[in-house]
């Protein structure tokens, strides 16, 4: 009987597979940046021990309990990003990271006499690339602060890496409850996207009071962030007066969603709101209306696929479907001068909700910098990490692109403003004007 | 069909603790399923309809699965290797022919002559995926014939991964779809049109290759090589010629499946080719390993347990949102057909004697 045994062998293998491709979705790592300066800081100290003999680290350099970044002159300051740019969630992360290049070259590039340098790890929006971004950007000394995660779930297992490594990051679009809960919050996470307290909240009251609509299902993908969005949306709307009929869930790489919407169907819901992410919410928007009992449901979904992909690629079958996000509509002038910048650097209007947020949590990480560095008059310039990280907590009315920022002690720094869009078009070339409107508030 | 005279299982069975721990461990397994099913259908949340909806969910999963499996199953027959990089020789068929696919759309030639349109895309895809699955066997399993089984197996994981990554750097890392065809859309009685045209063609698929494997000579070559390499030579048969066409014609079919997929699921990416992959891998070791008719029995169970499975097995016990564990409930059905039949549903290999 030596056939089981090797059958089990490969199945053995088949894990080993499975384990490896969670580990795929990062592409190799940004070339390691620490072999390029070297030359330069050779040739900007060897005159300077040889003018000024007295050590000048000592006269100023402060101290801080979790370590002191020392940038000497001529040397960048480097900020990094750890946002998901390849696969389904590709667009959300870019978008954020042009957010934070265009907050860069508004800065002219400079700060402090220092040049900016950007660095970044893809996170492939999962919780293992959450985990190996943050390992990598962990080991850079280099590292000021990050922007970053994406995705809830890098965040849940990144954070505490980063936090580890002394490092500081705000997220531009994480908006799970339990990252900011206060028994879980990790010292090193602020995050100036929206709380999905209230994302649930405003789509719960959208659905319930705007469209009357009484009998929902919820879907979500296993992430922290859809799983919480369900709920807090699920919570909501029993709150509100409906009922929930059925809580189901599917998997990230999921692409028959049929069983699963017929499972759905049996309990007859008027809605079903998916806040998940692509390839699979588009699986769900294509296949939903096929499915017998379904066909006049209404869709839902939210900010994770407020992205054109999600028109893309379910075409004509997007169109009614509900997308509650951070509202961009009643941003001032500011945000406006931001588009047009966007429009003329990358061609395209923004392709996802959080570049702004980028744009802005680079500013204010760029604030608190300002705030603490240290310059020693050789024009080494010291940055202490505890204190970076506590000016980052005092921010207060910063006005920022979406709004006033104010951090509390629990890292949430947003000034949340909801909206929900309609997608009345297929039409993905003038997004997000040509395909979506908004409906509420 | 099969290639040679069904394997048939006669050897004494010695009974010893750790056979009796699997059967126990099987045991339970079956009685946990057989519960959760009693409860299910006795509660009635379903009607039939429903069920008959689930079925058909998960018949042209199936299918698309069984027409992937038989190219694993196929190369295994020959060469008693597992060909990893096979799920993404389906791959790259359905992603090259989403750009003539894109083209046709966009040329208005997709809508003025759908069924021509539907020909060009599966054959392209098909001669996309044999010349990729060709040229895999030639670049990395050919030097590597006379080696240890495990290295080619080893060469099989790094040309899966190289085909990945080529198309990533290719095509991009976004997802892509597929255009609609207009005359797939809409139901034709209780079935979707785009499951009929993947009935269809699997069907078509498997016949002709029934047809090629029995009446031709180099299918005749091929179930020569399976039975016995070295006879196979001596006799006079091209060994290499024989592998060529087995890798063509199993990539030629990926190809057909790629399109077939891309026309229930839409959404194309440069990491599709993993998980059916590894579910067609599944379906062909349910089936039993190196039996075509096993490959395509196994691909349709697979599916239709995956539709099925979450809620016929646990609706019963109450367990909310059940249907993420379909790969649960499909890798456990393959536990229990490797306890309870080590050769897989209809037995294993294409015939002469197992060289383990």
């Amino acid at each position: 009987m030596r056939r089981p045994i090797r059958s089990f062998t490969v199945l053995l293998l088949l894990l080993a597979f499975v384990l490896a491709a969670c580990q795929r979705a990062q592409p190799t790592p940004t070339p390691a940046p620490a072999a390029q300066p070297s030359p330069t800081p050779a040739a900007a100290a060897s005159p300077t021990p040889a003018a000024q003999p007295t050590p000048q680290a000592q006269v100023t350099k402060p101290t801080d309990p979790i370590g002191v970044l020392e940038i000497k002159p001529g040397e960048p300051i480097v900020l990094a990003w750890m946002l998901t740019v390849s696969g389904g969630t590709a667009q959300l992360g870019e978008d954020s990271k042009r957010g934070i290049e265009i907050a860069i070259e508004d800065l002219g590039g400079e700060l402090l006499g220092h040049k900016i340098e950007l660095v970044g790890e893809d996170s492939g929006c999962n919780p293992e690339g959450g985990q190996a971004a943050a390992t990598r950007l962990a080991a850079n000394p280099r590292i000021v602060a990050i922007v970053g995660s994406s995705c809830s779930s890098e965040a849940r297992v990144g954070a505490p890496i980063i936090d580890q490594a002394g490092l500081v990051m705000v997220s531009p679009s994480n908006t799970a409850p339990d990252l900011t809960d206060p028994a879980k919050h990790v010292d090193a996470y602020l995050r100036v996207a929206h709380n999905d307290k209230v994302q649930g909240r405003v789509a719960a009251e959208f659905v319930v009071n705007k469209l009357g609509l009484k009998r929902v299902a919820t879907i979500h993908d296993g992430s922290l962030y859809a799983e919480q969005l369900a709920n807090v949306f699920a919570e909501n709307v029993q709150k509100l007066g409906g009922t929930v009929v059925a809580q189901e869930a599917v998997s990230p790489e999921d692409t028959d969603m049929r069983p699963v919407l017929t499972r759905i169907a049996t309990q007859q819901p008027e809605l079903i709101y998916y806040p998940i992410f692509n390839p699979a919410g588009s699986y769900i928007t294509l296949q939903a209306k096929e499915i017998s009992g379904l066909e006049n449901v209404k869709l839902m979904s939210a900010d994770g696929l407020l992205e054109p992909q999600t028109v893309q690629n379910a075409g004509q079958a997007a169109v009614g479907l509900y997308l509650s996000g951070p509202d961009l509509t009643v941003l001032g002038p500011k945000y406006q001068e931001f588009v047009q910048k966007y429009q003329q650097k990358y061609g395209t209007k923004p392709v996802a909700g959080f570049h702004a947020h980028a744009y802005d949590a680079t500013m204010m990480i760029v604030e608190a910098i300002k705030k603490v560095a240290v310059q020693a008059p050789d024009g080494t310039l010291y940055i202490p990490r505890k204190a970076l990280r506590e000016a980052l907590y005092q921010t207060k009315n910063f006005s920022g692109l979406t709004g006033n920022l104010t951090c509390d002690q629990y890292g949430d720094c947003a000034d949340p403003k909801i909206a929900v869009y309609e997608v009345f078009s297929t039409d993905t070339a003038g997004w997000p004007d040509s395909a979506i409107r908004k409906i509420y508030p | 069909m099969t290639i040679a005279a069904p394997h048939r299982f006669t050897g004494g069975r010695r009974i010893d603790i750790s056979q009796l721990i699997v059967w126990t461990i099987g045991g339970i397994l079956l009685a946990i399923v057989l519960l959760g099913s009693i409860l299910t259908l006795r509660a009635g949340h379903y009607t039939a309809a429903q069920w008959r909806d689930f079925v058909v969910f998960g018949i042209a999963q199936g299918a698309i699965y069984a027409l992937i499996a038989l190219g694993y199953t196929m190369v295994y027959g020959v060469l008693r290797m597992i060909n990893f990089a096979h799920g993404e020789v389906f791959m790259s068929g359905a992603m090259t022919t989403f750009f003539l696919a894109d083209y046709l759309n966009r040329s208005g030639f997709l809508k003025a002559h759908p069924w021509i349109s539907l020909v060009a895309m599966l054959l392209f895809s098909g001669l996309v995926s044999m010349t990729v699955a060709v040229l895999v066997e030639r670049i990395a399993y050919r030097p590597l014939r006379g080696a240890p089984r495990l290295v080619p197996l080893i060469t099989a994981v790094g040309a899966s991964f190289f085909l990945q990554y080529t198309f990533r750097g290719l095509f991009g890392s976004g997802v892509r779809a597929y255009p609609a065809i207009p005359v797939l859309q809409g139901k034709l009685w209780v079935f979707q049109k785009t499951q009929i045209a993947v009935f269809v063609g699997v069907l078509i698929t498997l016949a002709l290759l029934v047809l090629f494997l029995q009446r031709t000579r180099a299918g005749l070559a091929i179930r020569a090589v399976a039975e016995d390499r070295e006879a196979a030579a001596l006799m006079g048969v091209d060994v290499d010629r024989a592998i060529v066409t087995t890798f063509a014609v199993g990539g030629f079919m990926a190809g057909i499946a790629g399109v077939l997929y891309a026309l229930v699921f839409v959404q194309v990416q440069f990491f599709m080719g993993f998980l059916p992959g590894i579910k067609a891998f599944t379906a062909a070791v349910l089936g039993g390993i190196g039996n075509l008719p096993g490959a395509a029995v196994g691909g349709l169970v697979l599916g239709v347990i995956e539709s099925i499975g979450p809620s016929l097995f646990f609706d019963g016990y109450g367990i909310r949102a059940a249907h993420q564990l379909k790969d649960v409930i499909a890798f456990t059905i393959l536990v229990l057909i490797l306890i309870f039949r080590p050769t897989g549903l209809l037995g294993e290999r294409l015939g002469g004697e197992e060289r383990v």
